[in-house]
């Protein structure tokens, strides 16, 4: 909600920093993309959570007028992506899944270019370069060529030539993916100082937890389509802060379980394909004796049971009715937990 | 709106086009980011330092004796040829190298910075001209040490050189064109192949073209690359300029001004 830069102009156009509608693009018959629609508001930062090839990638190239999108289309601080690129590419910073630096340079060389290519002088050039440098802990590194670079000091030089012209948006695609959990912390913090310092940050992740410890609002992505949409508060509530997992001894008590589960917990579960086993999102952990009474009373036996932190997976479970590791083969059974898109 | 947005454009106003201005200073920049690769892989230069000097020994001492009588007599017409010969070859290596540079990472940041969108590849065919450069002082060196002493005076010799950078950096846009439509590398040089291994061996650059049957003079003739050779030759060994320099000129231009949209569309539609 806090768009903390430019403040009243930023209102007065609703604040948003992205605003995409029904974005489309197919590789051949593949719909990579398929009707996304992303809404992020300046000073925010936006998490887009998706297993392998939901799209996440293909969204924010499209996003960033590296690739043109097949329909749909897509506003930056107001400016249509497709009609007013180079206007577009002033107001953002793009730190791709690959490292989009120079190989063949060392870490000085590439900051140069980059700032040289911004419109920045000689001198500025140099000074903009040894600054970066040293904030992102690179100046010990900086004249030996990026082949000697570590995947973390890569992706450091990546994020701190994305923020050469300190743009107000700032794309961020798998920031943290292959960096060990201190590079990641610090990327982390990185992230946050951008946005305290009134930059709107995109970034698309796998993992549900960095989406928890840094966005404000996240999209999930599965298939090229947005299936829930949401605050972290939001999503988490949905998927329960917990989830339950039962197993039950007689197959054939499968229904009335989960009968009494739902209307215990007062939430939907899902029946794995697992046989006999339940899967429910847990608001209150306390509920669980409620839940044991209840399945005693009704003579159902348990085999097996589980309260655990929800991982991606059953996020996915949960809202998308299947798996991330199937994500092939949709599951006939859908029962759908997450309605977050409506609230 | 687009207060909001410039406020944070670090006081620049937002245009959606670039000026001419800024093309040529986007250009030079990525023309010292081609230079400085060179400089960090010097083992590139491996084809333009052997080329010249392999094809120079070869030539003359193989054809030297048959085609005009003696190996000293032949200089000044294998030089020449041997020279744009060579030059223009290099300039394969420019679309086969634009191409894998392409496929790297950091051509999507160029493609996501607000520069002009010809800048990536103007700078890299400028900064192979740096290439022609080493081709075009191995080759006249390498005739010198031979015994060939251009009559037009190193002053001709120069302008003759530049001539021949000039036509190879217009031929290059060809190449580059390939480069961006191409999908590997490889096919690149293939292609390339193809169409250069024709017109720089059915031309006048090593054999007297009286001797070809007709109706090869008549494409030998028409050949570009004959016209370069012949300005090369007429400027080099007598310190003449004749129409073939004027030819090789406009047709040079006539190539820039063709392929060059054509690749920098075909470079924008990729994206
Ligand atoms: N250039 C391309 N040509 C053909 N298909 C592509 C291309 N780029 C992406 N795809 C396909 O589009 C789908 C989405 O890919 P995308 O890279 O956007 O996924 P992602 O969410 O970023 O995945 P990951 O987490 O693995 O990075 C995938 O099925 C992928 O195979
Ligand atoms: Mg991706």
């Amino acid at each position: 909600m806090a768009a903390r830069y430019g403040n009243a102009e930023a209102e007065k156009d609703g604040g948003w920093a992205v605003e995409a509608r029904g974005l489309v693009k197919t590789f051949g018959d593949n719909r990579a993309v398929d009707g996304v629609d992303l809404n992020v508001r300046a000073g925010s930062i936006y998490g887009v959570l998706g297993p392998n090839g939901a799209g996440k990638t293909t969204t924010i190239r499209m996003l960033a007028t590296l690739l043109r999108m097949d329909g749909g289309s897509a506003r930056i601080f107001g400016y249509d992506v497709e009609k007013e690129p180079q206007i577009v590419r002033q107001l953002i910073g793009v730190t791709g899944q690959y490292a989009s630096v120079d190989e063949s340079l060392s870490a000085t060389e590439n900051l140069v270019i980059f700032s040289r290519l911004l419109g920045l002088g000689r001198a500025e050039a140099r000074r903009k370069a040894a600054e970066l440098l040293e904030e992102f802990g690179l100046t010990e590194a900086a004249k030996r060529p990026l082949k000697q670079f570590s995947g973390g000091m890569r992706r450091r030089l990546d994020l701190a030539a994305s923020l050469i012209a300190q743009p107000p948006l700032i794309f961020l695609d798998e920031p943290t993916t292959g960096l060990d959990p201190r590079t990641r912390a610090q990327m982390w913090n990185t992230i946050r100082r951008l946005v305290k310092t009134g930059s709107t940050v995109l970034l698309t992740t796998q993992y549900l937890d960095e989406a928890d410890q840094l966005a404000d609002r996240i999209a999930v992505i599965d298939r090229g389509r947005v299936v829930a949409e949401g605050t972290v508060d939001e999503l988490k509530a949905s998927v329960g802060n917990s989830l339950l997992h039962l197993r039950i001894e007689d197959q054939g008590d499968i229904r009335e379980a989960r009968r009494i589960v739902e209307q215990v917990l007062q939430v939907r579960s899902s029946a794995s394909a697992e046989a006999g086993k339940i899967t429910a999102p847990m608001a209150e952990t306390g509920r669980v004796t409620d839940l044991l009474i209840a399945l005693r009373g009704a003579g159902i036996h348990l085999a097996e049971i589980s309260v655990q932190k929800p991982t991606l997976d059953e996020v996915f479970l949960a809202i998308t009715g299947h798996g991330v590791k199937e994500n092939e083969s949709p599951e006939s059974e859908k029962s759908n937990v997450a309605e977050v898109a409506s609230v | 709106m687009s207060t909001t947005a410039a406020k944070r454009g670090a006081g620049r106003p937002l245009k959606n086009y670039t000026s001419f201005g800024q093309s040529v200073r986007n250009s030079l920049t990525m023309a010292y980011r081609g230079l400085l690769k060179i400089r960090r892989t010097p083992e590139q230069l491996f084809d333009v330092t052997l080329q010249p000097i392999l094809f120079t020994l070869m030539f003359t001492y193989i054809f030297g004796g048959a085609i005009s009588g003696s190996v000293s007599d032949y200089l000044p017409v294998i030089i020449p040829g041997i020279l744009v010969q060579t030059v223009i070859s290099t300039s394969i290596v420019t679309g086969v190298q634009l191409r894998e540079d392409m496929e790297k990472g950091v051509f999507d940041r160029f493609k996501s910075l607000p520069i002009a969108r010809i800048a990536p590849l103007a700078g890299a065919l400028l900064a192979d001209t740096v290439r022609y450069a080493i081709a075009t002082l191995l080759t006249f060196v390498m005739g010198y040490i031979m015994g060939y002493h251009p009559d037009g005076g190193l002053g001709y010799v120069a302008i003759a050189g530049v001539l021949v950078i000039a036509c190879s950096w217009a031929v290059s846009w060809i190449f580059a064109f390939f480069g961006v439509i191409a999908r590997t590398a490889s096919s690149v040089q293939g292609i390339s192949m193809i169409v250069l291994f024709p017109l720089t061996f059915l031309s006048n650059a090593f054999v007297p073209v009286d001797t070809m049957p007709g109706w090869l003079q008549w494409f030998v003739n028409i050949n570009p690359i004959s016209h370069l050779v012949t300005a090369v030759r007429e400027l080099a060994n007598t310190g003449t300029v004749g129409p073939d320099l004027a030819i090789s000129l406009i047709g040079a231009a006539v190539i820039v001004a063709v392929f060059a949209p054509l690749t920098v569309r075909a470079y924008m539609r990729r994206t």
